[in-house]
């Protein structure tokens, strides 16, 4: 047995977990962004475009949502570089998170959108009002009430997945942390100190999401459901 | 003057024939109600008329311009043609002028001012400007219906269509949303409804057309039409709802 619980060990790590905290947080709230509007896109073109758009976006789809997360940042990071496409890691880790939770993320949306009633198109249509007009002003808002749980739950999964781009040397919070037990042989006390840190976050994430979610449907808070 | 003219449509759902040679005009100003059964291509007859559903013969003009896409722009249709639904269709997480605003800022891309301006004075017309920033989901059905008229009249169309408006609403409520269609056609306002309200056909409308299995069987006054039915169909139909 070593010597008893000791966070004091951590002390001199402080910069490096504030710095692995950073680019957690960072990753997270840029690829949250930047999915969820690839989402939007992804589930509209699988939708309304071309059939062979839609074929191809559904094998996007089907490709990313049937393969680890990891062996899709591995491809990214190290398979793409045999093309003679050079990417960094952190830029390779926005990519892989980014894509990741479109794909999840616009298959949750497509099912919102399919459940936005057929009249309130017809009723754009009727207003002389394109598609995609009818998309960005009628359906959108009502498809993401709809699903907005479901969104809120994928997106705290990816949050939580990005501890695998450590594996990629991403200085994030995970990767902080193995490097911190390399140096002090502490990984009880600081892999406990970073789950705690994830769990946060996770909390974090959900209420800011609950809070947006509170301002932009607010329309809701007259109905009766 | 002849507003809309319908000449020969026809429309089939698959092997289904809905309408079989649809022959109609209504002038500027008339008051058009379509009656009959359920499946006897009324609803379908009028989404034609929008376009929400495209006619596969025939021909339909609007103010002398053919209804179709090569002709006549989405846009262009809306300021000939607004059209108000059975189950409303107001938008939820718009607010009531929002709804009344939207078509003529993203559609016609108005100024917001005059905008706003236009749609009071329709909300006005239907009795609801003081719901202007209220949620659908605030007002009761006459009142969303009411305010689905006002959406439609924001467009400044020259013919407004209904489809069976007053259908989803509790039977007190119908009279609300009949009295501002009756002040409409009292306006001047050229108005085909498809319709169940026997008696507001019977007082508000110029013309009932009596639609029968895809075709239009028998047209007329409704003091005529109601009094003395000429074919066994009609008068088997209005035994029926009368």
């Amino acid at each position: 047995m070593g010597p008893a619980l000791d966070f004091l060990t951590l002390l001199p790590y402080v910069s490096e977990l504030l710095k692995g905290l950073t680019t957690t947080v960072v990753l997270t709230v840029v690829t949250t962004l930047t999915g969820l509007a690839l989402a939007v896109a992804v589930a509209y073109l699988r939708i309304n475009a071309q059939p062979w758009v839609r074929w191809g976006l559904g094998g996007y789809v089907e490709v990313t949502r049937n393969t680890p997360f990891i062996v899709q940042l591995f491809f990214i990071f190290f398979g793409l570089p045999g093309l003679g496409i050079k990417i960094d890691a952190i830029t390779a880790a926005f990519i892989a998170m980014t894509l990741n939770l479109a794909a999840y993320s616009a298959e949750i949306l497509r099912a919102g959108i399919s459940a936005t009633a057929k009249g309130q198109l017809e009723a754009g249509r009727a207003l002389g009002m394109t598609t995609l007009q009818s998309y960005r002003h009628i359906v959108l808002v009502p498809a993401f009430a709809r699903v907005y749980p479901a969104l809120i739950s994928q997106s705290i999964i990816v949050m939580l997945g990005s501890a695998v781009v450590s594996q990629i040397s991403v200085f994030d919070l995970t990767y902080a942390a193995n490097f911190i037990q390399s140096r002090n042989f502490r990984s009880f006390e600081v892999y406990l100190l970073i789950t705690l840190v994830y769990l946060l976050l996770a909390f974090g994430m959900r209420r800011s999401f609950m809070l947006v979610g509170k301002r932009v449907f607010a329309y809701q808070q007259g109905e009766q459901r | 003057m002849t507003l809309v003219y319908v000449d020969n449509v026809h429309k089939a759902f698959g092997d289904l024939e809905v309408l079989k040679g649809i022959n109609l005009s209504v002038a500027q100003g008339e008051v058009v109600a379509i009656i009959g059964r359920s499946g006897s291509g009324k609803s379908t007859l009028l989404r034609c008329l929008n376009q929400l559903e495209k006619h596969d013969s025939g021909e339909i003009t609007i103010a002398d311009k053919q209804l179709d896409a090569a002709s006549m722009s989405p846009k262009e249709l809306s300021e000939n043609v607004g059209m108000v639904f059975q189950s409303f269709n107001l938008f939820p997480h718009k607010t009531v002028g929002e709804n009344v605003c939207l078509a003529p800022l993203v559609v016609r891309g108005e100024e917001k001012a005059e905008v706003e301006k236009v749609a009071r004075e329709v909300l006005e017309k239907v009795g609801l400007s003081d719901k202007y920033d209220a949620y659908p989901a605030q007002l009761s059905g006459g009142q969303q219906q009411r305010v689905a008229i006002a959406r439609a009249l924001a467009m400044r169309p020259k013919v407004m269509l209904c489809d069976e408006v007053t259908s989803a609403l509790d039977p007190e409520l119908v009279g609300e949303v009949l009295r501002v269609l009756e002040a409409l056609a009292a306006e001047g306002m050229t108005l085909i409804l498809v319709t169940h309200e026997m008696s507001f056909a019977r007082d508000v409308a110029d013309r009932v057309v009596f639609m029968h299995q895809g075709r239009i069987h028998e047209e007329g006054a409704p003091s005529e039409l109601f009094s003395n039915p000429q074919t066994p169909e009609l008068k088997q139909f209005i035994s029926a709802v009368l």
